[in-house]
Parts: structure tokens; C-alpha cells; sequence
């Protein structure tokens, strides 16, 4: 049985985000009322409550916080994408996000790199991934 | 405030755990039924005696549980809970049971953790793909189906190994001390004729040239799925001293939990047992000195490693070498998991497997614990932790 590897299906809310990766920009929300940067995207800051925040482009660099490399599949999906390079990257901003590393082999993955972003076509959409900087 | 105390686990049950289950496939429904017979009998209570349950979800029923568990066992409560706090229900559940006892609505409580297979059905409906997730979820609006599982940073395995790969930048990493956690816990294994690995001693170099499945863990740092269940029974200070077994007081608890995903987790190495334990340590008026046994959520041997930091067994960034410094052995100077845990007994399914920790703490006070009784063990930390060290309780067992 072949499975098809998940893609995201934007919400509402989130519209913004994929669509910027899409045209190659990444944006975050920023809060108006408490100036943090919010990740994922959401109705509310996770900081302070507050509805009203706007988007904003920022650079996409940042800092690999961990990462894993996984020899066995985390799921059925991802068998032929062995080893998986999945990551934890901390954006300028602050904010944390998983993605996926490339154009690095798994020995020189380190905790600290700098990372910038790589727009990835998967499967008629564009994902956020990232390579060292 | 607090727990006072009043409330005591007084009966334990439990299937025995195998990875290829042999017996009659049952729902979790007759596995409640099965469970807490056995665990009135073994307190020695009536049917008549119960009063409450606390339950998980249960496959049968998406939506009212605890009625429909009360309806099948015939139970009149006063006190129906459904926690749903993944690995750490089992713990959860059982200081809800004691807070309900003492707020006096209720006075004896079933909390049981069905882990057998439930019969195949015959009219089984084509397997849906993003069931392998694990328990990730999969739903849209979901932020981890967004956000999570585009990047294949689904299920338990890849969350856990960002988190020991953290630690090892934050602190180092004594790849010995954590294959150590496992070996200990298996040596308990020996002692547990229901363990899977009953009979399967295991070295430190076994456990660093095992299959690595994620870096940096090793299969033998991960948890053996298998079939079982378990169940206790938690009564007022009044029907304790009916009892047939020494009664094993909840005096402390504690719960936390900020993040479903570890990524957005403020620290990925300071982890939510922390305020768990202080909070369960500060009721019952007992510190890390006074734990004769602790149970730790053993999901992973990176989760034991930073329980013991996190709860106040050591510093932070010290716990390999406490780890290497102390026997957690049964025998040991710092006796965990000494049924094996479920790196060693196997982690039974549903949330069988975070009921474990609570049935060994109880049989260990008990002195029941036949060939891994720990000497003088009159008081245990027992923990639970679920999702990616998503939620994380904490209660402290004191015999009578």
C-alpha cells in the first residue's frame, strides 16, 4: 500500500503564511499590543491574548535549537526519505518551527548552526525547509 | 490545602504483560470489568464498596466513557472522570480518585488501564492512513497536522531524540549513563516474572550497538510495546482500615503542562515534572532525601534522565552523573523502575503502561513486590508523562 506524504491543507488563519512561503518570503504574525512574534499562526498571541496581529516578511535565517536524524521512518510516508534530517530551527524572531534539513549530510548537523530557508517543492506544494547559512 | 492524606491505594490488579498476546481478545469494557474485580479482590472490598471511577478513553465509545463503564459493571458513582492526559493518566487519575475522597463525594474509586487486544471486527473498515501517525493527530485545524507532520516529526520517537540532542548541546552526553538507565531497569526486569524481558538480562554495550532509530537513541532506550492492564483502587481513610493489604496513603500531588508539541517548548530540557514534583513534594511535606523508590514515566531512557534532574534528585545537567554514581537497582542506592519499568516490563497498551508505575510504587510499600522488594520502602515518588513530554504528574505514596 502506497501512502501519500502529508501535506498541509492552510487554514483561514495560516492562509498567509503558506502563501508567502509559496511566493518565497517568509512572514510571521507579529503582535500589535505586546510586540511578540507568534509561531504558528493563530487568532490570538499565545503571549497576551491580544486579536490584533499583523503580518510581516522577516529574513527566514535562524539558529538550528536540535535536531534528530531519523534511520527508521517516523512514518510509512516518509520511507523513502531516509534518513530523515528533521529539525527544530529558532527563527531571528525568536520562534521555533520543525522542518527538515538539506544540502548538509547528517555528520555535520550541530546544535547552533545558522540556517537560512529553502523553499521546497513537494508534491504541488512548497514546504519551509532549511540548509546551513 | 492540599491533600490531607485521607485517601489510600488499597488494591492492585494487573494482566500480565506479553508482546505477542496468547489469550482472548477482550474490548476494554470486559478488561474494566476483569480489572476491577481483581483489584477489589486484592483490597478486599465488596462491588457494593465503589463509588467512582476514573477512566481513558475507551475504543468502544467516543463520547461517554465513565456512563458507559458504570452501565457494564453495574456501578452506582458519585465520582466519573475521563483524563485525558495521554501517559500521564494513570497518575492523574489517581489523585483525582484521592481528591475526590476527601472532598467526601465519594469513597471508593476505580481507576483502570485496559491494554489488551479488543476483538477484530468483522465489518473492519479500510485502514486509515493517518491512524500511522501514532498519536499525532492528523485532523485539519489541528496546529501538529500543520505543522508537525509536513516535516515527519510525527509520533514519539523523532520528539524524544530532539530532546536527548538538545540536552547533549546544553549539557553533554554520557551515552553510557543513559544505556545504564535501561540496563538497571532490566536487572529489575529479572525479578519480574510479567516483565516481557523476564529471562533477558541486558549489558551497556548491548544497548549502544542495538539498532539506533532516531540519534541518539538506541531500540533498547525505547519502550517495548506489548499487551496488559492494570488497575487500583483507591478508598476513604475509613474503608482503608477494612483492607487486606497495608494501605498506601496519596499524600502529595502535582500536574503541568504547557506545550502538546516539545518545539514550542520554552526549554526542551526542563521539562513539566518539575513543578509536578515540587508541588507533590510540598504537600506531603517530603523531599527528593526521603523517596525510597522512585517510578518514573520511562517512555524513553532520556525521560528517566531528566526526571530524576527535574524533580530534585540532583541538579540540572547532572544527572548522568547520578545515574553513574548510584545503583537503580532494586538492590541499589537509588532504587527506579524496579518492576522494570516499561523499558524492561514493556509498555502495554493504551495507558496501561503509565498505570504500571503506580501499581509497582503501591506493591513496593505494600511489601509485596516479591523478588525486587526494595528493604524499608515506605515512600515513593511515582510519575507520568505524556505526548513529547507534553504533560507530566507526579504523586508521592506513603504507607500507613
Amino acid at each position: 500500500m502506497d501512502f501519500p506524504r502529508p501535506l498541509p491543507v492552510p487554514t483561514p488563519t495560516s492562509e498567509p503564511f503558506w502563501s508567502g512561503i509559496k511566493n518565497g518570503q517568509v512572514t510571521l504574525q507579529q503582535c500589535d499590543d505586546c510586540s511578540a512574534w507568534v509561531f504558528y499562526p493563530r487568532s490570538h498571541c499565545n503571549h497576551c491574548l491580544s486579536p490584533n496581529l499583523t503580518w510581516k516578511p522577516v529574513s527566514g535565517k535562524g539558529t538550528l535549537y536540535t535536531f534528530t536524524v531519523a534511520r527508521r521512518p517516523t512514518a510509512p510516508q516518509f520511507a523513502d526519505e531516509i534518513p530523515q534530517l528533521i529539525v527544530v530551527v529558532e527563527l531571528e524572531q525568536g520562534v521555533r518551527m520543525n522542518s527538515l534539513m538539506v544540502n548538509i549530510i547528517p555528520e555535520e548537523l550541530s546544535v547552533g548552526m545558522a540556517v537560512k530557508p529553502v523553499f521546497h517543492q513537494q508534491d504541488g506544494a512548497t514546504l519551509l525547509y532549511f540548509e546551513p547559512a | 490545602m492540599g491533600l490531607q492524606g485521607h485517601a489510600a491505594v488499597v488494591g492492585v490488579a494487573d494482566f500480565k504483560n506479553e508482546r505477542k498476546y496468547t489469550g482472548q481478545r477482550k474490548f476494554h469494557l470486559e478488561q474494566w470489568a476483569e480489572l476491577t474485580r481483581m483489584a477489589i479482590q486484592d483490597a478486599g472490598l465488596s462491588k457494593q464498596d465503589i463509588d467512582g471511577l476514573c477512566c481513558a478513553s475507551i475504543p468502544e465509545s467516543s463520547m461517554f466513557a465513565p456512563a458507559t463503564i458504570a452501565e457494564y459493571l453495574g456501578l452506582n458513582v458519585n465520582f466519573a472522570e475521563m483524563v485525558d492526559l495521554g501517559g500521564a493518566s494513570s497518575v492523574s487519575m489517581i489523585w483525582r480518585a484521592a481528591a475526590a475522597i476527601e472532598m467526601g463525594i465519594c469513597e471508593a474509586v476505580v481507576c483502570a488501564a485496559p491494554g489488551l487486544p479488543i476483538p477484530s471486527n468483522p465489518n473492519r473498515k479500510p485502514r486509515d492512513p493517518t491512524r500511522l501517525f501514532g498519536s499525532t493527530s492528523a485532523l485539519w485545524g489541528s496546529p501538529q497536522t500543520e505543522f508537525d507532520v509536513p516535516y515527519g516529526n510525527v509520533a514519539q520517537n523523532a520528539g524524544y531524540a530532539l530532546i536527548a540532542q538538545r540536552y547533549a548541546a546544553s549539557y553533554g552526553y554520557d551515552e553510557r549513563a543513559l544505556a545504564k538507565i535501561a540496563v538497571d531497569q532490566r536487572t529489575n526486569a529479572q525479578g519480574n516474572p510479567n516483565a516481557v524481558f523476564y529471562g533477558e538480562p541486558i549489558s551497556i554495550d548491548d544497548v549502544l550497538q542495538s539498532k539506533m532509530i532516531a540519534t541518539p537513541l538506541h531500540i533498547l532506550e525505547i519502550v517495548m510495546p506489548c499487551a496488559g492492564g492494570n488497575a487500583v483502587v483507591v478508598v476513604s481513610d475509613r474503608l482503608a482500615r477494612k483492607c487486606k493489604h497495608r494501605p498506601v496513603y496519596v499524600t502529595g500531588c502535582g500536574e503541568h503542562l504547557t506545550t502538546r508539541s516539545v518545539t514550542y517548548a520554552e526549554d526542551m530540557t526542563v521539562t513539566p515534572v518539575g513543578p509536578a514534583a515540587a508541588s507533590a513534594f510540598a504537600m506531603s511535606g517530603k523531599a527528593p532525601k526521603d523517596v525510597d523508590v522512585l517510578e518514573a514515566y520511562d517512555c524513553y531512557t532520556i525521560t528517566v534522565l531528566l526526571t530524576i534532574e527535574d524533580s530534585g534528585f540532583c541538579n540540572k545537567g547532572e544527572g548522568t552523573t547520578f545515574v553513574n554514581e548510584n545503583d537503580l537497582t532494586f538492590k541499589g542506592s537509588f532504587p527506579v523502575n524496579t518492576h522494570g519499568g516499561q523499558l524492561g516490563a514493556g509498555q502495554a497498551a493504551g495507558m496501561a503502561g503509565g498505570m504500571s508505575q503506580p501499581v509497582e510504587g503501591v506493591r513496593q510499600i505494600m511489601a509485596r513486590a516479591d523478588g525486587r522488594q526494595v528493604a524499608n520502602c515506605n515512600t515513593a515518588l511515582i510519575t507520568g508523562t505524556g505526548g513529547i513530554m507534553s504533560e507530566q504528574s507526579a504523586i508521592i505514596l506513603e504507607g500507613a
